[in-house]
């Protein structure tokens, strides 16, 4: 890979971990001294995506708006690796008119149609219709491909194995995406499932699956590169499972005392990784990773702006748009 | 079946997630059939704490967390009770009810029936309902109309700690499924805005509450106010402030939906003359239109005025809060429909 594919990889997800950080801070600001999940600027569950940057920064890499991406109730990561509106996004975090979902959706339910993302928080719920926004590629006659994300505790459901199922019988232009942190709230996944590697699950429904091990960046990049090129060649879908990071809880306000990697979880924080790797191939020095922080600063910061500057929903408005209007 | 009404005196306090989890122990302790599974209901002790401690208690052979696979844990709970045992299984939000409603309604709500009454199916099925802290459209529901519209399943809604045990107890007791759902709002979870009512006095030892038995928490004699789980509490506030303003409110905590106790609800109507019907689920098609409807086919002269109904309006529940609270039945929006009742 050329030293810019490099940079631009690290700079996704520097602004990736300068956005979980800034959220947190918005979440927990005022939900202090006693944590209420209901209270403050940002109530509800969060569910932060620090440490599972390099597998959107390298799935994303391959994409453009055209293409559409299914995200989980850990979204963030995606998003902003996708391109969705980061002040849309942040103002629909923030329950604000000027949301992508006029406040209506929150952060497990955003929607950007202009570059084709959406989430969900039912669990591997984002699979199904990843089909259909491919199945409407293919008959279209485009080379645009539909990406599903989903975690490795969602590969136990139903939808995750329907899904691989009939997307290899229809040969649809999809890439499913694990992304396997080790928990499923708190079940680990050993706990979960007997197979070693949702690799292998793939094989059962004729689907190549890799497993990238190490959470880097570059090997998810380039796992990602082999399965969309087929996708968009008409070859068919595949299936990458990334062995990633939960840095932090399930959920804000998760305590995870049931955590029993927790001590060694700072050190394999990938960002730090990633920039030293950087540093060493000479790649990126003091200057640069300051400029490429103070960039991703000013960006999320002003979409924070933004969203606290726009006003909350009218509550006379409540139930306009159950309906689409002919 | 020892009936203990929750009112009767009891020194001690539980938070209702703590009295749910002393039902399920006694129980454990007294039955061996009895087990517990799901999602994070081992070491973490259940999202909402409906299992915190019974693993250490009683081992991973008796609480098993499952994979995230509902269809399948559920359905292997339903075959278990088929054989006898007698599972308590949690979906954690009851709004994850669309991967696994198969099981919940064409097996474990039928067999009994489809059997000729020669299986039963033994278990309880828990779920968290609610909403009020912004947690969207996809984990805030309530839908025991649902279920309840479904025949074959009881359907019981605590509003607090001592009804939580009691019915829990009758829920694991009972030899019919059983969907026990909880609202996060009552269960005096540390992290969520606590009711005051969610901590409060639980009978030690045995405790049964009937399932199929209203509860009248309040006596009145201008408005009769139906509600159950967290609305309770609502419409009991509303009713100490609008008693000072001369307006007397008769509470009916329904505790189950499935069966639904219609003498109370008509005695109590019959009393009052006026009805009002509080629902945290979706208005159209559900509970509240089946109380009102039970009134009127008894005898519509009971009513003095027409009846009326607060619930969520036929609208996936909003995440922003002033969204949110605009379509909840809260305190204001009960108050209103008791004033317009009572022409006040
Ligand atoms: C159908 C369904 N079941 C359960 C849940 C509750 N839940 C939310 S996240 C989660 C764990 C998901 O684990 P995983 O798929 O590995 O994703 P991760 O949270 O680790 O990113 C669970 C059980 C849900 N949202 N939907």
């Amino acid at each position: 890979m050329e030293a810019q594919g490099r940079l631009d990889l690290y700079r996704t997800m520097v602004l990736i971990r300068t956005y979980e950080e800034a959220i947190l801070r918005e979440y927990h600001a005022d939900k202090k001294p006693v944590f209420d999940i209901g209270a403050g600027l940002v109530p509800g569950e969060m569910h932060l995506s620090a440490g599972q940057e390099p597998v959107a920064a390298g799935v994303c890499a391959h994409l453009t708006g055209d293409d559409a991406v299914t995200a989980t109730h850990r979204p963030h990561h995606f998003a902003i690796a996708h391109g969705v509106d980061l002040d849309r996004m942040t103002a629909e975090i923030f329950g604000r008119t000027t949301g992508l979902g006029r406040g209506r959706g929150g952060h497990m339910h955003l929607f950007d149609p202009a570059v084709h993302f959406s989430c969900s928080g039912i669990i591997a719920e984002g699979y199904p219709p990843a089909l259909g926004q491919a199945l409407a590629f293919q008959r279209r006659g485009t080379d645009r491909v539909a990406v599903a994300v989903t975690g490795e505790g969602a590969a136990n459901q139903g939808a995750f194995h329907e899904s691989l199922n009939l997307a290899a019988l229809w040969q649809l232009p999809v890439v499913f995406v694990v992304e396997d942190n080790d928990w499923g709230i708190s079940v680990p996944r050993s706990a979960s499932t007997c197979v070693t590697s949702n690799a292998d699950r793939a094989a059962g429904y004729g689907i190549p699956g890799v497993r990238v091990e190490d959470n880097s960046v570059e090997a998810v990049h380039e796992a990602a590169g082999q399965a969309i090129t087929r996708a968009r060649a008409g070859e068919g879908p595949s299936l990458i499972e990334v062995h990633t990071l939960r840095l932090w809880g399930h959920f804000e306000g998760d305590a995870q005392g049931y955590r029993s990697d927790l001590d060694g979880v700072p050190g394999r924080d990938p960002l730090p990784t990633y920039e030293n790797q950087l540093r060493a191939s000479g790649d990126l020095d003091d200057a640069k990773v300051a400029g490429y922080q103070a960039a991703a600063s000013e960006r999320v910061e002003a979409a924070i702006a933004f969203a606290k500057e726009s006003p909350e929903p009218d509550p006379a408005t409540a139930l306009d748009f159950v309906f689409a209007r002919a | 079946m020892t009936l203990t009404e929750p009112s009767a005196p009891a020194g001690r306090k539980l938070s209702t997630a703590k009295a749910m989890v002393e039902a399920i122990a006694q129980e454990m302790d007294r039955d061996e059939r009895v087990f517990v599974l799901g999602e994070d209901v081992g070491s973490y002790g259940g999202i909402f704490s409906s299992t915190t401690g019974l693993l250490d208690r009683f081992g991973p052979r008796r609480v098993l967390d499952t994979p995230i696979s509902e269809t399948a844990f559920i359905g292997a709970a339903i075959g278990a009770a088929v054989e006898g045992l007698r599972p308590v299984v949690e979906l954690m939000f009851v709004d994850f009810f669309g991967v696994c409603m198969d099981q919940i309604y064409n097996h474990m709500a039928k067999i009994h029936y489809e059997s000729g009454g020669n299986v039963s199916v033994p278990m309880v099925l828990t779920a968290a309902v609610g909403g009020g802290y912004s947690d969207g459209a996809q984990h805030s529901q309530c839908l025991w109309g649902t279920f309840a519209h479904l025949p074959g399943m009881k359907v019981v809604v605590p509003s607090n700690p001592a009804d939580a045990k009691g019915l829990m107890t009758s829920a694991i007791r009972d030899d019919n499924p059983v969907v026990y759902l909880f609202h996060k709002g009552v269960m005096g979870l540390p992290w969520m805005a606590k009711n005051r009512r969610s901590i409060g006095p639980v009978p030690e030892g045995d405790h049964e509450v009937p399932i199929g038995k209203a509860n009248v928490v309040r006596q009145g004699s201008d408005v009769t106010v139906v509600t159950l789980s967290l609305s309770v509490h609502h419409a009991l506030d509303v009713a100490d402030e609008l008693a000072g303003q001369g307006v007397d409110c008769e509470v009916v905590d329904l505790r189950s939906l499935v069966p639904l106790d219609t003498d109370t609800i008509l005695d109590s109507v019959g009393k009052t003359g006026r009805l009002l019907v509080v629902d945290e689920d979706y208005l159209s098609f559900g509970l509240s239109g089946e109380v009102i409807a039970r009134v009127v086919e008894r005898d519509p002269a009971l009513l003095r005025a027409p009846a009326a109904r607060v619930a969520v309006p036929d609208v996936p529940i909003p995440y922003a809060r002033p969204l949110e609270y605009a379509v909840l039945p809260t305190p204001a929006r009960i108050r209103q429909a008791v004033l317009d009742l009572v022409g006040a």
